[in-house]
Order: structure tokens, then sequence, then C-alpha cells
């Protein structure tokens, strides 16, 4: 009980003088996340738009896929860049692996179908409160989708906190593909494991507290949007 | 003068394997009011919706003539459940004409000035959906007229609105079609039908009953359909 409260303490001190190797790690575990958030988002919110919009015969194919993809677990999807990015692999002359890119392209993989599928539902709602007004307006079909995503913006925004949220909280993929390494591809969650597993405790509770933290900025921001946006609806 | 606008021949919905509208044949001119009446599902609505292009039909044609291809290209229809947009209630009676490329500021002038019109009397800049039923339906008007249709269909514009709001509401109507709008309508108010309708369309079980001038409509109606129903029994 001691250790703990010690540790929490001494956590506490590392939070609030901004300790250098915490903020070293913090600032890599944002760059990645924010990053994989960013061309997800390029990806999957137009996808799901675009998918929620049109019909054609491999649409509900597509949707399971998506669905499947969402359910991917990180480490396979870790196992998986890694093959294609090691030095035998049919990309390995890059010399992506163990680089945050190689990290950021993981995440792109893991969150872009969660940012899709949510985009696609928010906005295929939206089609359907817009349908009859839309159609009986003669709207074209690019000012059909220039309007759901303008009126759909805030629960897209949703979709990408939601993208943004399980990639900084994700181990499996970057530890695998990024391989922890100090001052280059430590980030949060793989920085905490390694802390533990030295018995580092209150190096690995600060990095616990900074990561509670932005998960909970990112709830708090998502839990405001969509009250918001709920507060708009009704 | 008044030419034919469409003709509906032999026009006939079908939806999940069962008849819901039809077989209707008729012929609508281009000026005036005609007021689609009959009792709860009827089908006014699905007619409505079937002239202005929303409705699929399964056998049957609409045929517009030649002489209403400014009716045609110039239409707008007012939903019984106001359609809301995530916007202002301002940028929601603007959008039609963003649609069509006029400015933002321009847009939005007209569209304040077509709210004063339809007697929206409310904060322009606050959220569509915070809007009152009768507001939401008098949001629904304005989005309908800023573009000035010269054909405009509406679904029982005043269900959900009081006496007062009504009546604003049927002398906007009253005005319009005196300034050459073709409204296509429908109401299960009959005091209503009897203040606006040139012309009735009496629909029951999705069929077509009765068409006629509103004069001889509710002086002597010539079913027993549309009789029982301006009796106020329950047509059966
Ligand atoms: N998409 C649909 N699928 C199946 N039945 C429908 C559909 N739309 C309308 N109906 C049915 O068609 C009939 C006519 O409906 P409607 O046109 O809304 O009548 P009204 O507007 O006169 O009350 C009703 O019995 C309704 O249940
Ligand atoms: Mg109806």
């Amino acid at each position: 009980m001691n250790d703990i409260l010690q540790g929490l303490a001494r956590a506490a001190k590392l939070v609030v003088t901004l300790n250098a190797d915490l903020v070293e790690i913090t600032l890599l575990s944002l760059q990645v996340s924010l990053g994989a958030a960013v061309i997800g988002s390029a990806i999957g919110l137009p996808l799901g738009a675009w998918l929620a919009i049109n019909r054609f015969p491999a649409r509900r194919m597509v949707i399971a896929l998506l669905n499947a993809l969402m359910g991917l677990p990180p480490v396979v999807v870790g196992l998986f860049v890694y093959v294609l990015f090691s030095r035998s692999g049919p990309l390995g002359v890059l010399g992506l692996l163990f680089t945050p890119t190689a990290m950021v392209i993981a995440q792109v993989i893991i969150i872009t179908p969660i940012i899709a599928s949510v985009a696609h539902q928010a906005i295929r709602e939206l089609w359907a409160d817009y349908h009859d007004l839309l159609i009986s307006l003669e709207t074209t079909h690019s000012q059909r989708i220039a309007t759901l995503l303008w009126d759909g913006r805030r629960a897209l925004m949703t979709a990408s906190l939601a993208g943004f949220g399980r990639g900084i909280g994700e181990v499996g993929a970057i530890m695998i593909v990024g391989g922890n390494i100090d001052h280059a591809t430590r980030v949060l969650t793989t920085a905490i494991a390694l802390e533990t597993g030295k018995g580092e405790f209150d190096m690995a509770l600060a990095l616990g507290f900074v990561l509670i933290g932005l998960a909970i900025a990112v709830n708090l921001t998502l839990h405001m949007l969509s009250r918001t946006e709920r507060g708009s609806r009704w | 003068m008044v030419n034919p606008m469409m003709v509906l021949d032999k026009v006939e919905l079908r939806r999940g394997g069962r008849v819901i509208v039809g077989p209707i044949s008729l012929g609508l001119r281009d000026a005036g009011v005609t007021m689609a009446m009959g009792p709860n599902g009827a089908g006014k609505t699905t007619l409505l919706r079937a002239l202005h292009g929303l409705e699929r039909v399964s056998s049957g044609q609409i045929r517009w003539a030649e002489s209403a291809e400014a009716l045609r290209a110039r239409q707008a229809f007012v939903f019984q459940t106001p359609i809301l947009m995530r916007r202002s209630v301002l940028d929601s009676i603007a959008y039609p004409l963003r649609l069509k490329g006029v400015s933002r500021g321009e847009a939005r002038e007209r569209a304040a000035a077509c709210a004063e019109t339809v007697g929206l009397r409310v904060r322009l800049k606050k959220d569509a959906s915070t809007l009152s039923g009768g507001e939401k339906q008098k949001m629904a008007l304005a989005r309908a007229l800023i573009t000035e249709p010269a054909l405009l269909f509406l679904d029982e514009p005043s269900a959900n609105l009081d006496g007062r709001s009504t009546r604003e509401i049927e002398e906007i109507l009253t005005h319009i079609r005196a300034g050459g709008t073709r409204i296509v309508m429908s109401t299960h108010d009959i005091g209503q039908a009897r203040r606006l309708a040139d012309e009735v369309v009496f629909l029951h079980d999705g069929r077509l009953v009765e068409q006629a001038s509103s004069a001889a409509f509710f002086d002597a109606p010539q079913s027993n359909q549309a009789y029982a129903y301006l009796q106020g029994d329950i047509v059966i």
C-alpha cells in the first residue's frame, strides 16, 4: 500500500515537473495516434458517407467486411505490417520497420474501419432524415454529399475521435512494428508495459495518469459533441 | 385560360405486394387549388408524392402537358411532417437558394424576408429543431416558397397547427394562389377544404371516388363515401 502511495506521489511529481522522458513519450504518442486519426479520417469519413448514400450490389459485403475489420486484433495487424515491412518483406526496402511511420500505418489499418463504420451509421441516419427533401429539391449527387457531410460534421468528428481514442490506447500493434525503442518509437502504452516489467512503478503510473487523462479528455469531448448532436436534433 | 397540367392514366402504386393507390385516372388543370380529401389511409399522401415524382409508379402513366413545362420545372413540396435540417432556422429556409448558387448573404436576406411573409416570428439564428410544431410547419412552408414555385404541393399543411396559425397559412396560400401559383394539397379539415379548394379529388381506399368542382362537391357529393365523410360519419 505504501509502495503505491509513494509511487503515486512520485508519479504526480513527474507529471507536474514535466519530466523530459515523460513529455517526449507523450508527444510521440500524440503524434502517432493523431497522425493515424487524420489519415484514417481522410479515408474512413468519405468511405462511410459514400457507403451510406450509394446502392450497389456489393454494398452489404463491403459493410460486413468493414464490421469484421473493426474487430481485427491489433496484434495481428502489427504482425501483418511487420511481415510487410521486414527486411525480407515486400516493402522491406522502404526501411520503415521500427519507425513512427510504421506505427502510424499499423494504427491507420486498425482505426480506419472504426471511423468508416461510425461515419456510415451517422450519415445513413441523416440521409434517411433528409432523403425526401433532397430528392424533392432535385439536388445533384455532389450537393447531397456536401450537405450530408456538412450537416453531419459533429457526428463525423465523433467518428474521428473514436478512432483516435482507439489508437492512443492501443499497444499490441505498435509494440510489434515500433519495437518500443527508447527516444525513437517509445509511446505511452508501450512504455507502461516496459516500466511495469522493470518494476519502475512511479514512471509507469505517471505514464498511466497521462494516458488516462488523454482518454478522459477524448471521452469528454465525445460526450459533449454527442450531446450537442442530440441537442440539435431534438 | 385554363389548360391541362397533367393526366393520370390508370396509375397504380403497389408496395409489398399490395395495391396502396389506384388504379387512378384523372386530369388536373394548370390553375387553382386542387384538394385531395379522404379518410386516413385513403392514399392522399401517396398520390401527392407520386405527382411530385417522389414515388415510383408501379403501372399506368403520369403524363405532363407540354404547356405545363413551366409548372413541372418549378415545383416544391411541403411534407406533412416537416423535414428538419441540422441548421439554423435562417439557413434551413435559405438552403434551396444556396443549392441554386445564390450567395450566402443574399440567400439569408431573402430567407429572413420569407420567414416574415409566412409569419414565422422567432429568432432566426436558433436551431431549427428548437421550433414548436407550428413554427416548424411555417419554416417548411417558407423553405418551399423561397424559390417561388409555380406548382406547390402541401400535404396536410395545418395538421399540427392551432386556429390562428392555420388561418395565417390559409391566407398565404390564398395570396400565392392569386399570384398564379398552382396548388395541389391534401387536408382532413373539411372547413379548410371549403375555404381553399377550387376542385376536390376525393379518395377512399386508394381509389378515386369523386373528382368535382368545390361548389359541386360540397353542395351535392355524388358518392356515398364522400357524403358520409362530409357528414362526419366514419367511412367504412
Ligand atoms: N411505403 C409503403 N409501403 C406499404 N404501404 C404503404 C406505404 N406507404 C403508404 N402505405 C399505405 O398506403 C395507404 C395510403 O397511405 P397514405 O397515402 O399515407 O394515406 P393518407 O395520406 O390518405 O392518410 C395506407 O394504407 C398506408 O399504410
Ligand atoms: Mg397522409
